[in-house]
């Protein structure tokens, strides 16, 4: 296997996800199949290739820095789970 | 004389000569889907309402006679491109309920060309999928054959078009999601370049492949909307200042001296028989027409879907990250707050959703980085240099969308590596940056739709269109239209 229960588990706290024990044996199952498919990029010799993160290999889009409109911080708040005082409202995160 | 079957060139004339108002064609529209619609699933949201308003104001301007190509059509929306005071779902729990406060750029051009809206389409989750099975709103169905899927992930935008439930849709395309539900429904997808339609305000799967792109009933419906969405944004960096090309000068039915590469590597083992009998058949076409067939080679074809599902995962998971249920969207309150992301998180996505994100998460994760994100990014090179050393012999290649016609619905979806290999022609054109098209070629021995693959430099799209409207005028394929009204009670 490429991939173990316990390598699943931990990627799942870096994705912050969690998931029920018979979950965590499907995803195993499937995502080590996965990585076996994938090893097949192993074949190729890659020396001197460099890795195209980009098609346009773009440089960096410069503009002014001038001051524009943003979007109305009402409708904004207005589609977040909750909000007060015109702030995103979180549960407590420092303890007093 | 039913509206619904008509492309939008042909209403424009209609609706230009007065012989009908946008208003009316509308309530056409919105009639069938509420007709139709149970049957297909194509829609997650209808505006009618809206819709309405929007083509009243179209009437309008058409009396003034300022229309413009597409003022008073009616159109679909996949569901990831973000409405202003339209939920924007995704597919998805997590953004069940999610009003955007603003437009994407394509939706604005759409607006100011004076389009109706009528409504928001299906998809895969999160434009994650092959079947639209994935979706949180239930599978969209094949026109052609209620058992089977529309493809996806832009299923709702091909079926909605197939079945005369919109003239035309936008699409979105990461590894094929335009182009496969295209040639599974019996419609145009067209691809364009990465680069050429800003991204502002389409929901982000995997930045590096995404580009919005139109599903049309022919190719000259096709340029048009992709001309109207075409061009350079400021608000989106990748987006890339070129001339967009006239649709007029690309509608010529000419393939005289259009050089033609056909790629071996597409026209192999598991390509089903019927489908390489019709794309062949259509390569003769545009060789009867005078265009000059060429062999070419594109060695690293194998290594596409291997290359892809590192890549777009990859991306995907970082782009994800923002669904933590603090900004929009779905909050299920936890102990404390990386609880509360993990429960939002957890009950917010669907299994596909939750793969690619632990895929992707994996793959860039400490100890793997090298082994096989950056390995991916270096066979994507090695695959987008085939591309450019054809395309010094070749102005478009042809081949086929797909290796078979749709398949059945619970065919794949317990198995997601046989789901990701049926994107095995699509993706490539994606890792690439290229323009590619998914034109309608025939119909298999079942009665389903077979689509015919162009692909083209980057920036190439004239040259594209151009030999997709040649093929289309010649092959003139006689009309036919999905068997829904047989089936409805």
């Amino acid at each position: 296997m490429r991939i173990t229960r316990d390598e699943v588990l931990h990627v799942a706290g870096l994705a912050r996800l969690e998931f029920e024990p018979d979950e965590i044996e499907a995803f195993t199952g499937q995502l080590a199949a996965i990585l076996d498919y994938v090893a097949k990029l192993e074949e190729l010799d890659l020396e001197g290739v460099e890795p195209m993160a980009h098609v346009h290999e773009a440089v960096n889009a410069f503009r002014e820095d001038e001051v524009r409109r943003s979007l109305p911080r009402e409708e904004v708040l207005a589609a977040a789970p909750d909000a007060e005082e015109g702030c995103f409202r979180v549960p407590k995160v420092i303890e007093a | 004389m039913d509206l619904t079957a008509k492309p939008a060139h042909e209403l424009r004339a209609l609706l230009d000569r007065g012989e009908l108002s946008s208003e009316e064609l509308t309530r056409a529209y919105l009639e069938r889907i509420d007709r139709l619609d149970r049957g297909i699933n194509a829609y997650i949201t209808v505006t009618a309402d809206l819709a309405l308003e929007m083509a009243r104001k179209a009437d309008v301007r058409i009396r003034r006679g300022e229309a413009g190509p597409l003022t008073g059509i009616p159109l679909g929306l996949k569901d990831l491109l973000v409405t202003r005071g339209v939920r924007t779902t995704c597919a998805s729990r997590i953004l069940e309920n999610y009003v955007p406060p603003y437009d994407g750029t394509a939706v604005r051009r759409l607006r100011e060309a004076g389009a109706v809206f009528l409504g928001k389409l299906n998809m895969d989750e999160f434009a994650m999928g092959s079947s639209n099975e994935t979706s949180a709103f239930g599978p969209v169905r094949n026109p052609w054959d209620p058992d089977r899927v529309p493809g996806g992930s832009s299923g709702g935008s091909a079926a909605a078009v197939a079945s005369g439930l919109a003239a035309a849709a936008l699409g979105s395309d990461t590894g094929g999601s335009i182009r496969q539900p295209a040639a599974f429904c019996g419609v145009v997808g067209l691809k364009p370049t990465y680069g050429r339609v800003s991204r502002y305000g389409l929901v982000a799967f995997a930045s590096s492949l995404d580009q919005i792109g139109p599903l049309a009933r022919d190719v000259e419906d096709a340029a048009w909307l992709f001309a109207a969405v075409a061009g350079h944004d400021p608000l989106d960096s990748t987006s890339v200042d070129e001339p967009v090309p006239d649709p007029r000068a690309c509608l010529v039915p000419e393939a005289r001296g259009l050089r033609v590469g056909v790629p071996r590597e597409y026209f192999t083992e598991g390509l089903d028989p019927q489908v390489e009998a019709l794309v062949r058949r259509a390569i003769r076409v545009l060789e009867e027409q005078g265009a000059e067939i060429r062999e070419v080679c594109l060695p690293h074809t194998e290594y596409a879907v291997a290359t892809y599902y590192l890549i777009a995962p990859a991306e995907a998971s970082s782009n994800l990250a923002r669904y933590d249920g603090v900004k929009y969207g779905l909050r299920v309150e936890g102990g404390d707050l990386i609880d509360t992301y993990r429960k939002t998180r957890a009950q917010g996505f669907g299994a596909e959703v939750k793969r690619r994100i632990m895929l992707g998460t994996y793959a860039l994760s400490a100890g793997y980085y090298d082994a096989y994100y950056l390995r991916a990014l270096r066979v994507r090179r090695l695959i987008a240099q085939d591309f450019r050393a054809a395309f010094e012999t070749v102005d478009v290649i042809a081949c086929p969308t797909t290796p078979t016609a749709a398949f059945r619905l619970g065919e794949k979806i317990h198995d997601p590596l046989q789901m990701y290999l049926n994107d095995i022609f699509t993706i490539p054109a994606n890792l690439a940056g290229l323009p590619g098209i998914s034109v309608p070629c025939g119909f298999t021995d079942q009665g389903l739709p077979v689509g015919l693959q162009l692909l083209a430099a980057p920036f190439a799209e004239s040259v594209l269109l151009r030999a997709a409207y040649a093929y289309e005028q010649a092959a003139a394929l006689p009309p036919r239209r999905p068997p829904l009204e047989r089936r409805s009670p």
